[in-house]
């Protein structure tokens, strides 16, 4: 298909953002179009949090715009079409009594409206969200008992229940079994194939994320990659050194960059040399 | 309207109740579940200060002598309850320096204002006790009215108050304003204190605030189950309250929180039980798996 037919899902121009003074993103453009699979990686502390929730209106950018479906996301309003998974789903508050079944029902909040509570049809939404991540059997149990990749799970939930066209998952898989994140992968990839859903997903899983995704971008400060898995491929090499500042084997030392990333000297020295 | 005035001063203090009753644990679940029970405190006293200067209003210009001290109240409360929010905002990191704050202005206030004042000591005695017998037609009015704009606020904002105390940022993106909601939130807290005030008097709001809710936490497993029972606990309190003060002559806001105390010492003992009794069962089901 071609790329640029497509229409875009996403469209950031010249993002700049930072907090009090310390630059997280500089200069950022990207365009996604509707339907593809994107995979976002980079080093721990370069911006990616950072970008999805300028992204999605969560944090306002010093300089730059995003529009989302060609609205800017100031005035967007079809949040139904969106659904979130944050790193810090699970940073909630482990006492607070609610269900698996009203952690995801609030996935369907912004669609049910004022005065009114969730019909047959939400609810039957709802288990249904619940059995696609194979938590059927803890819908009424309570939110903070489950274990951490448990909870993981509800929030995928929660964010896959209101049917979203866009679907942003930040690290949605840290502390879900092996097993498990596979079958989510293959389960974001039938969305994608099937539905057409646009699909971002962070990760630091680059290996398994490379068998799923259609499109990479690789994030540090600026936007250093953003092509199609097979560029992805012929350039990792060259692209894992610019971002990570030393080769990594990325299947086998997969925890290993995780330390290296602040040889930002070191870092400079490689990319002279390219 | 005549309904209403035809009401015995007995009756006139249970209806008030029962709308207090229903609607202090509604809004306290929220509170529980946000960590901010304790801003009732705070607001209690400021609502104190807009009492006192209400009745100091009414007494010193005559062209105020109509003043409901309820309403100045209900004012200072409303103001109150949004500079805690913004107090909230303001120290990001340190929240639960906006209470402090509010609530010693709160007393200062008051206690100026108070002293200002010409009103006898039992006056504001039963402002901060509470006293159903003092409750008259325009303080059920004004019971009536804002425990009917706080009922359809929660009516129409459960879910998305619900959802931003849980998470903000999934909130936020599943299109709810959470700068709205948490002004609306804001109101909402204010009309329950102010509305509280007569039959529970100042101090003791905070109590019903959340001994109701602290109850139904020992049972409930979902936000739906905090809240009613929350508001079934809260109600026996209130009948119960009230009837024991009646028939004893005894502080009304006081009997009421004492059994609403007593409720959630029954709840905290029979939860121990059951724990007890589950430990029990799981013992003597290991002993026979040996045998
Ligand atoms: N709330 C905040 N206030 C100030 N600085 C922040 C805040 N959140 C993040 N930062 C800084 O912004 C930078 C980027 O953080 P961000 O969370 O976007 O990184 P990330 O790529 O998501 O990292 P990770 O892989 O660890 O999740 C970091 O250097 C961090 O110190
Ligand atoms: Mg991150």
């Amino acid at each position: 298909m071609n790329e640029q037919s497509r229409p875009l899902a996403i469209d950031i121009d010249q993002l700049s953002f930072a907090y009090q003074n310390q630059n997280v993103l500089e200069d950022i453009n990207m365009k996604v179009p509707q339907g593809s699979f994107l995979g976002l990686v980079g080093p721990n502390g370069s911006g990616k949090s950072t970008l999805i929730k300028c992204l999605l209106g969560l944090l306002t950018p010093n300089q730059g715009t995003v529009k989302l479906f060609g609205v800017n996301v100031k005035k967007f309003d079809r949040w139904n079409d969106i659904g979130f998974v944050s790193q810090k789903a699970n940073s909630f508050n482990s006492g607070f009594p609610a269900t698996v079944f009203e952690v995801v029902s609030m996935g369907l909040y912004g669609k049910v409206g004022l005065f009114r509570f969730l019909n047959r049809k939400h609810k039957q939404k709802v288990r249904e969200a619940i059995a696609q991540v194979g938590m059927e059997d803890f819908i009424n149990e309570n939110i903070g008992q489950l274990s951490g990749g448990q909870q993981q799970r509800v929030f995928i939930a929660r964010a896959l229940v209101s049917d979203p066209s866009l679907l942003i998952l930040d690290e949605p898989t840290v502390g879900v079994d092996a097993k498990s994140v596979t079958n989510f992968y293959t389960m974001l990839k039938k969305l994608n194939d099937e539905k057409g859903i646009t699909l971002i997903l962070v990760t630091h899983d680059i290996g398994a994320m490379s068998e799923y995704v259609t499109d990479v971008a690789c994030l540090n400060k600026c936007l250093h990659f953003h092509g199609n898995k097979h560029s992805f491929e012929e350039n990792k090499e060259e692209m894992m050194t610019a971002m990570y500042g030393h080769e990594v084997n990325l299947l086998e030392h997969n925890h290993d960059h995780d330390h290296h990333h602040h040889h930002h000297d070191h870092d400079d020295v490689r990319r002279d040399e390219t | 309207m005549e309904l209403l005035q035809q009401l015995t001063f007995l009756e006139r203090g249970v209806l008030a109740g029962l709308i207090i009753g229903f609607i202090c644990p509604v809004v306290g679940a929220f509170l529980l579940v946000r960590r901010m029970t304790i801003i009732s405190e705070g607001l209690s006293h400021i609502t104190l200060s807009g009492i006192a200067a209400g009745v100091l209003m009414s007494q010193t210009t005559a062209l105020l002598a109509f003043i409901n001290p309820l309403y100045t109240g209900l004012i200072f409360s409303l103001v109150g309850s949004l500079l805690v929010e913004k107090l909230r905002q303001i120290y990001k990191h340190f929240q639960e320096l906006a209470i402090p704050i509010i609530l010693s202005s709160g007393i200062g206030l008051s206690a100026l204002l108070i002293s200002m004042s010409t009103s006898s000591y039992s006056e504001w005695y039963n402002y901060m006790f509470g006293s159903i017998v003092t409750v008259n037609l325009n303080d059920l009015l004004f019971i009536f009215m804002t425990g009917i704009i706080a009922m359809l606020l929660l009516a129409a904002f459960y879910k998305e108050l619900l959802s931003i105390s849980f998470d903000q940022e999934f909130a936020f993106t599943s299109g709810i304003s959470v700068k709205k909601m948490n002004f609306l939130f804001s109101v909402l807290i204010a009309l329950v204190i102010s509305m509280s005030m007569k039959v529970v008097g100042i101090l003791l709001v905070g109590a019903m605030v959340t001994l109701p809710v602290a109850a139904s936490m020992q049972f409930a497993k979902s936000f739906r189950q905090v809240v009613f029972l929350g508001i079934l606990f809260g109600e026996a309190a209130m009948i119960g309250g009230i009837f024991f003060s009646y028939f004893f002559n005894i502080a009304t806001g006081g009997m009421i929180v004492v059994t609403g105390l007593l409720l959630l010492i029954i709840a905290l003992l029979i939860n121990k039980i059951k724990k007890i009794m589950n430990s029990y069962r799981l013992i003597s089901s290991r002993k026979e798996i040996v045998k």
